[in-house]
Formats: structure tokens, sequence, C-alpha cells
């Protein structure tokens, strides 16, 4: 899998750094346990899965990269201050040191040496971690359409044949293949223990790979503040074994009303907090109709009154 | 008649809202009956409103802004409070009411605080700083100042008559078009922010045509203090991203008003472009708040430490870089749009590289220090602060500009918790030290030292308190403008930030005493000479306040911090200079314009709001007529006879020979 463990790359980079790189390493990544363990999960390190995981190992090897510049910088701006306070007699007073080139040369070449480390992270973290790009697995990759809507979430698996409201169930170890869009106003998909984000948008169709590598229930969220009832637009995802899943998939097709155009309108009227609810899908090519607005966007508030009804539990 | 305007628009059954009205209605009412009362109106009418001097105007604009920042302040203390109490429960803020809630605090600290605060102490110190009399174009910077107060008003007015927009600070399509936002809220937002951009606008060209012509003799451009130039970069900046921001908000309008479809669902309309242009501005508009209080910063460590500014050539570099660059990385405020590797990667290398100049800026400072006699003043006590508390924000901001670890953190609270701490690090603390540091030059007298320590360890300590847990609960997955949340492990930070909101208020409260124990007792804090710091650039030349004339001769510069020079040369000799030979002195008469306009302006907005358009049309004949009187005006000048310059620049010749005196019974 690509994204196992550290990325090679990464690997490559820490060997050159030598034992002080480490050293910084380790203090972002003890910052980081110390908050897991505080109590706490932190959802952004609770990784599970491979995207969440390089996600994270960047976000730490960053963190670690910038430290080796700034702490030094923090205490010498404590101590250049504490020393050189007027009351101290025992400092030396410089009033003519306005210049210095070696000075210059080292604070220019600080940070640009930071920065050129850095940008190489950035440039190969980019492109590996590119949300559109495919997963390396060798199992078949599932393919999920996501519609946001005013304020639920929509999940379609074209393959299955069936939907989900608010409740995304996903096999462990599969590459999760998302295309997105939106029914009304943009808002963003996230689930943070699973990784990387992305906007979802009317008219529009973005891409996401995701994988769940443990089975479990997860968190997930709209991150674009999407109107009055953006804060119950939650979903919880659950990982499960393929088997499991294959199980729900058919029970769902028995078992859930008929999404079709008419359904999906009704769907797509305002509304929020809304419980889960599952679909047999009758419009196979309902995620193209919508991304390509041949269904029309949701309607907005209804009653033509400033305040749309709110459920706010 | 009223187009849209009815009762109805007064938020009579919610009573927070309207108590909040009532609040505001009778301070306004009782502060004009002071006024009226006390009979000070012909005062404030001929001295202030109609002014057109630099340094009344740049008052009046951190007035503004401080007055603002307890309306942002007030919001921001409901947004914490809100999610304290709104754990697996409603809060006592509807979701309608705290989207507007977060919508305000965004674009009041944005547009009505930092921007008057950094241009007014702009438009008070630069002159004074390059040595001359006024800015190049007085009335039309007192047009800009009122422009700027009328988009205060309207924004203000919509507590009380309807609603403010429910979109976020920044109006994102398709939510702020007429499908999602029917409301007003929307178009109060849009015609404050293109009246008061406006305002903007011209302040920034009166600036930056004041700092590249208006300059005294021998003032080059490498001669001028940092503060210029950190100045002269922003309203470049200024210059080149509002009209930006104003064609957007218009083409938002159009669709709006008119049916266009720029940014819509529908009909070929695009909202990333409104993303893409609003973030063109977005981004510029930043190092437009940070470069004049790095300026600050710059102007503050140089005198406190006794030393001239470390690497001064390099800071001029890096300013002029730093204003160059933020026009190439708006992109990174929507890496998780899917716009591809390539694109992400150029835009986060783009926007890393732009830590390089700031950093620089760091170490300068630092050397400053170094080998300096540092007194710790409440403005380099804020300094101090700023430069640690910004190492943090510049990392995380550098960390949210690789794009992995931003496709986790986007939006989240850690998101708002780096540009908080930059902008309250950078901006607010710099607005706070200038203030302090340029006080008793403005008004004669120093801020209460006490009082003043006291407020900024509150606000620093306010500060931590409250961003270090939105750190953490944004890496906890927690994103922004959540009315209610569910999560347990995030409950225990946001009640930690809370505990912090109440320490910034306490400063808040603090800063209000100081101002008040040190107008109370101005007489011992008096600033005899001008120079009550030890400065080193032309402002602390002149007397505590400075005269309409700001100096009775303009000065000779011969080299870099020129003042510095004539004080150690007097020092030295332990004697002043010769006086010099007076003469009359021409500047500009007091206008009524701006105020005029302004007053057409807010009918105009609020009419327009209200789609109320025969007083649309009248507003707008109306500001029309005014402009065109102005234009056909036959005197624009008076003049200061050459006695009353004498007598004013010798009775501070007196206050500094005395200084003198005492330093020869010293020695």
């Amino acid at each position: 899998m690509a994204f196992a463990g550290h990325p090679r790359w990464l690997r490559l980079a820490k060997l050159k750094q030598g034992p002080r790189w480490r050293v910084l390493e380790r203090v972002a990544a003890i910052g980081a346990l110390a908050l897991t363990l505080s109590g706490c999960d932190v959802a952004v390190f609770d990784s599970k899965g491979p995207i969440s995981e390089a996600n994270a190992t960047i976000l730490l090897d960053s963190v670690a990269i910038m430290l080796a510049i700034v702490i030094p910088t923090i205490v010498a701006i404590v101590a250049f201050a504490w020393w050189f306070r007027a009351s101290n007699p025992r400092a030396q007073y410089l009033p003519r040191f306005v210049y210095s080139g070696r000075v210059e040369l080292v604070v220019w070449s600080i940070p640009v040496l930071t920065i050129l480390l850095l940008g190489g992270v950035i440039w190969i973290g980019s492109h590996e971690l590119d949300p559109a790009r495919p997963l390396a697995s060798p199992n078949k990759p599932l393919p999920i359409q996501v519609v946001s809507l005013d304020w639920k979430w929509l999940f379609i698996y074209p393959d299955q044949k069936v939907a989900a409201v608010n409740q995304l169930i996903a096999p462990v170890g599969v590459p999760l293949q998302f295309s997105l869009t939106s029914g009304s106003v943009m808002t963003v998909f996230f689930v943070p223990q699973l990784g990387t984000m992305i906007y979802t948008m009317n008219g529009m169709t973005t891409h996401l790979n995701l994988e769940a590598d443990q089975p479990g229930v997860f968190f997930g969220l709209a991150a674009h503040f999407s109107g009055d009832g953006f804060s119950d637009m939650n979903f919880d995802v659950h990982a499960v074994s393929p088997a499991e899943f294959s199980g729900w998939a058919q029970q769902a097709g028995a078992a859930g009303d008929v999404l079709d155009a008419q359904a999906y309108r009704d769907l797509a009227k305002q509304s929020a907090n809304v419980p889960p609810k599952l679909f047999r899908l009758a419009d196979e090519n309902l995620f193209q109709e919508i991304a390509t607005q041949k269904i029309p966007p949701g309607p907005g508030p209804q009653s033509g009154g400033p305040n749309p009804s709110v459920s706010a539990h | 008649m009223l187009g849209k305007l009815s009762w109805q628009a007064i938020p009579f059954d919610q009573p927070i809202p309207l108590f909040a009205a009532l609040i505001v209605i009778a301070t306004v009412i009782a502060v004009l009956v002071v006024v009226l009362v006390k009979g000070w109106l012909p005062y404030l009418w001929r001295e202030w409103i109609t002014s057109v001097d630099h340094k009344r105007i740049g008052v009046m604009y951190t007035l503004l802004a401080m007055v603002m920042l307890l309306r942002g302040a007030i919001d921001a203390v409901m947004m914490r409070s809100q999610q304290t109490f709104a754990f697996r429960a409603p809060g006592y803020l509807p979701p309608e009411h705290y989207d507007q809630v977060f919508s305000a605090h965004g674009a009041i600290m944005i547009f009505f605080v930092g921007m008057p605060f950094v241009i007014g102490l702009a438009n008070f110190v630069v002159p004074l700083q390059l040595g001359v009399r006024d800015v190049a174009f007085p009335t039309l910077n007192s047009v800009g100042f009122w422009l700027t107060a009328t988009g205060a008003l309207l924004v203000n007015l919509s507590l009380i008559v309807g609603e403010f927009a429910r979109t976020g600070w920044l109006p994102f399509p398709p939510l702020s078009e007429t499908t999602y936002s029917p409301g007003v809220g929307v178009d109060y937002y849009l015609w404050s922010l293109e009246i008061s951009g406006v305002g903007t606008l011209v302040a920034g060209i009166n600036l930056v045509t004041t700092i590249l012509k208006v300059r005294a003799p021998g003032m080059t451009y490498m001669r001028m203090p940092m503060f210029c130039w950190t100045v002269l970069a922003s309203n470049l900046l200024i210059i080149a991203a509002f009209p930006i921001l104003t064609a957007t908000l218009a083409m938002l309008l159009l669709d709006r008003y008119l049916g266009f479809h720029f940014f819509t669902n529908e009909a070929g309309g695009n909202m990333m472009m409104f993303m893409n242009l609003i973030w063109a501005w977005g981004h510029p508009e930043v190092y437009i708040l940070v470069l004049p209080a790095f300026g600050i910063f710059s102007e503050v460590v140089s005198t406190f430490s006794g030393k001239p500014l470390f690497g001064y050539r390099s800071m001029v570099m890096a300013t002029m870089a730093i204003c160059l660059i933020s026009f190439m990385v708006w992109l990174h405020h929507f890496f998780t749009m899917g716009a591809g590797g390539d694109v992400n990667a150029i835009f986060g290398i783009m926007s890393s590289v732009i830590a390089v100049p700031t950093g620089v800026k760091i170490y300068s400072w630092l050397f400053t220090m170094y080998g300096g006699r540092i007194r710790y003043a409440t403005p380099m006590i804020w300094s101090v602060a700023f430069m640690i508390t910004f190492a943090i924000g510049g990392l995380t901001g550098v960390l949210l500009a690789v794009p992995p670890a931003d496709f986790v953190l986007h939006n989240s609270l850690f998101l708002v918790a780096h540009f908080h701490n930059v902008i309250i690090a950078a901006v607010i603390f710099g607005a706070f030290a200038g203030y302090t540091y340029w006080f008793p030059k403005a008004f004669g007298f120093r801020l209460h030292e006490g009082w003043g320590r006291l407020a900024a360890i509150f606000w620093v300590a306010g500060f931590y308190v409250t961003f270090v847990p939105l750190y953490i609960v944004g890496l906890e997955g927690m994103t922004r403008r959540l009315q209610h949340y569910d999560v347990a492990a995030w409950r225990p930070w946001i009640l930690i930030a809370a505990a912090g909101g109440v320490l910034t208020a306490i400063g808040i409260g603090l800063q209000i005493v100081q101002l008040a124990v040190s107008i109370r007792r101005r007489d011992e804090l008096r600033d005899e000479t001008g120079d009550p710091w030890d400065g080193r650039s032309l402002e602390w030349a002149t007397p505590s306040p400075p005269p309409a004339f700001n100096f009775a001769v303009l000065p000779n510069v011969s080299g870099e911090e020129p003042y510095w020079g004539v004080k150690q040369r007097a020092r030295d000799r332990l004697k002043l200079s010769e006086e010099p030979e007076y003469e009359a002195v021409e500047m500009p008469r007091n206008s009524p314009t701006g105020f005029v306009c302004a007053f057409f302006a807010t009918l105009m907005g609020f009419s327009l709001i209200w789609h109320i358009w025969w007083l649309v049309i009248a507003g707008a004949v109306g500001a029309y007529a005014t402009f065109v009187a102005f234009a056909w005006r036959d005197r624009d000048e008076y003049v200061i006879p050459a006695e009353t310059v004498a007598r004013i620049d010798r009775a501070n010749r007196q206050a500094r020979e005395a200084a003198l005196a005492r330093l020869r019974r010293d020695q």
C-alpha cells in the first residue's frame, strides 16, 4: 500500500537529517501523543486509514522542520529581551550595531533553507496525497457518490443500488472512491479519522479517495458553513468487514424506500437533524443528473420568510 | 414608499438583539444630549467633523476602530459563551442569530477595527515622520474617513433594522445568493463594504501619493522611517486589491438585485470564481493589516532599545517582497477544492516562501534588541509579546500552507486559532503598541503605565488561554461556526477557551480604565517637550500635540534618523540649534464635504438595502451635488501668520531648553 507507515520519500529525507532531526520529530510526536493521552482522542492523529496516517505524518514532520527554527528563535527573543534590559549593568550597550553582513547572511539563509526543505515536502506531498489520486490496493475500489443537501448527506452506492442519508457504511480495507457534488450550496465532506476533506459544489463533481483500515464508528461532518442547519449536518461512518458490508447492502436494497427523482426532490428540501435512513436506488443516473443540474438545485428557504424552520434539537 | 421596510424589520420578538439595539440607541442618544447640552456641537463641528487635518482624521479613525473593537469583542464573547452552553443543547442563541453574530464579528474586526486602526495611525504619523505639514489630499482624506464611518454605521444599523448577513464574514455564494439568503442581511454586508471600500481606496491613494510625492527636503526613500515604508507597501496593496473586492461584491450585488448569474448555481454561474476573486483580495488584505503593524514594531523596538533599526535595507527589501508575494498565494485558502497536485503544490510553496521575508523581519527586531538598552514601557511589552506569539502563528501558518496538512485542518478551529494568532498578535498588539506610543504625541500626555501593562498581561494571557485550546480542538476535527455540538472530546477545550475570553474581556476593561485614569491624571502624565520616549524620528521633533502646521519650519533631512541627529548635537553642545526664521504658513481650510458626502452615502446605502428607490436617487444626487460644490470652491487655504507660528514654536523650544538645562544640571 502506498501510504502504509512513512512514505518512502520521507524516510529518505529523514536519513539525511541526522539525530537532531529525530529529536525534533520526537518532540512533535510527543506533543501529539500527550494530547492523545490527555483523555481525549485527537482525531487528526487517531488515524483509521492510510490517507489520514499520511496526512498526520506530513503534519508532524512539517512541524518538526519548523520547530528547528522557531524554538531557537523564541529562545533568542526571550534571552535578548531579558539580558539587554536597561537595568542590567553587565549587558553591553552597542548603539552602533546596526548592520552585520554575516548576521544578514544567516537571517536570510536560515528561513530560505527551511522553506526549501519544506517546499520539497509540499511538492511531493501535494502529488502523493492529491485527493483525486486512486489508492493502490489489491482490492477493487468501491465507488460512492456523495450529495450534500440542506442540511444532510446523501450517500449513493451505484454498484449496490442502495443509498443512505446521514450514514456511511464502508468496508474495511477497500479503497473508497468518492464522487461528490452538492444539491444546494457549497460545503465540505470531512471524516477526520479517515483524512483529507473535499468541497462539494452544485453543478460540479469533485473526487476523493479514502480507505478505512480498521473497523469502527467514525465521526463525519460538514466542514464549510452552509446555513442555519449546518451544525446538525453530521453523519457516522461505520467501517465494517467486506462481508458485513455486502450483507448490509442486500438488506438495505430489500428494506429501504425507493430513491428516484421525486423522492430526491423531497429530500432536497431544507431540513436539519435528519435521522439516518436507507433507500433502494431506483434511478441509476441520479448522481449525474444532480451533478449536471438536470435535477435543479435545492430550493432554499421555502416560506419566503426570513427564518426557515430549523429544529435545534 | 418605503420599499421592503416595515415594522417587521424591528426584532420585537427577539429579546437579545432588541435589548442590544436599545442599549446602542440609548448610548447614542445620551452622547448626543450631552454634546448638545454642554454646547460642544459647534466645537466638534469646527474642530473635528469638518477637519481636514491629518492628525484629527487619524484620531477619529482610531476612535472608530476602538469603538468597533468593543462591538466586535461583544460578538466574540457571545460566540464563546454560546459554544460553552451548546454542548448537546441548543444554547441561548438560535442558529439564525448565532450566524449573524459570527458574520458580524469577522466583518467588523477586519473592516472596521483592523483597517481604521492601521489607516488611522498611518494618517496621524506618516506626515509627521516625513517632516511635512499635511497629506497630499486633505479633503479626500476626510471623505475617506467618513465613508468608512458610513460602512460601520450601516453594519450597526442592521442590529436594529432588519438583520445582518448569516453567511460568514465572506459571503460565499451560492449561500449568499437570493435563493438561499432572501433577507436583507447580505445586502447590509454588501452595501456597507462597497461604501467603506471606496473610503479605504481613497485613503490608500492619499497615503501612497503623500509618501511618494510629499516629503521633507532631503527625505529620500532610504531615509524614511520603517513605518513609512510599511505604510507605503500596505497602501500599494490597498490600491491593487480593494478594487478587486469592490468588483467582486458588485458582481454579487448584480446577482442579487438584477438577476445576473456570476456566482449562482444556475445559468453558468460559478461559485469558485467568487472564491478566487475574494481571496485575491483577501490574502493581500492580511498584509494590508499586518505590514503597518510591522512598521509600528520596528519604530517601537528601535526607540525602546535605544538603537537604530538593525538591517534597515533588509527590512525594506523584506517589506516590498511581502508586498509582491502576497498577491501570489490566494489559492491556499481553498486547497481542499480539488485543484490538483501541481496547483496546490505551487501555491503551497509560494505561501511558505512568504515566511522568508517575514522571518527576516523577526530577526531584524531581534538584533535591534541585541546590544540595546531596552526600556520596558507598555509599547515594548506589546512588541515582545508580539514577537514570541507571532513566531508560533507563523509556524501554524506555514503548516496550513502544506496542502496534505491543510487537507485535515482547513476550516477547522485550528485555522481559526491560526489567523487569530497572527491577527491578534500582530495587528491588534501592534495597534495597541502604536496607540500607547503615539498617544502622547496626539494629546500631550502619556497613558498610564501601570494600567497599560496590566492590560497587556491580560490580553496576552487571554490570547493563549483562548486560542491554544482552539488549536487542539481543531486537531480533534472541530470545524468552525458550529452553533451546537455533540462531541464530548471537544467540550473541555471549549470551556478553557471561554475562560480565555473572560481574560481578554478583562484586558479590554483595563484599557478603558487606563484611558479614564490617564485623562484624569493628565497633568502628572503631561509630555512637555514633545519627546516623551527619547524618540528617533521626526514626529518627536514637534510639540505634543503638534500644531495644525506640524513643523514651524520644514526640517532639512541629511541622514537616517534625522531627529536623533539633531537631538544628539543639542545634547553634545547642551544647547538647541539657532532659532529659525519664521514664515507664514498656508494650510487647507476645513470642509464639510466628507461629512455631507457620507450623510448622503448613508441614505443611499440604507435605501438600496431596503429597495427605497426614490431615496436612492435623492442620496445619489445629494452626494454628487456635494462633490460639485466642493470642486467649485473659491478659497481652499488659510494663512497662519508668522507671529503665531513663532509663538507656538518658541513655547516648545522653551520646554526643550528646560529639558536641556536639567541635563546640564545632572552632568
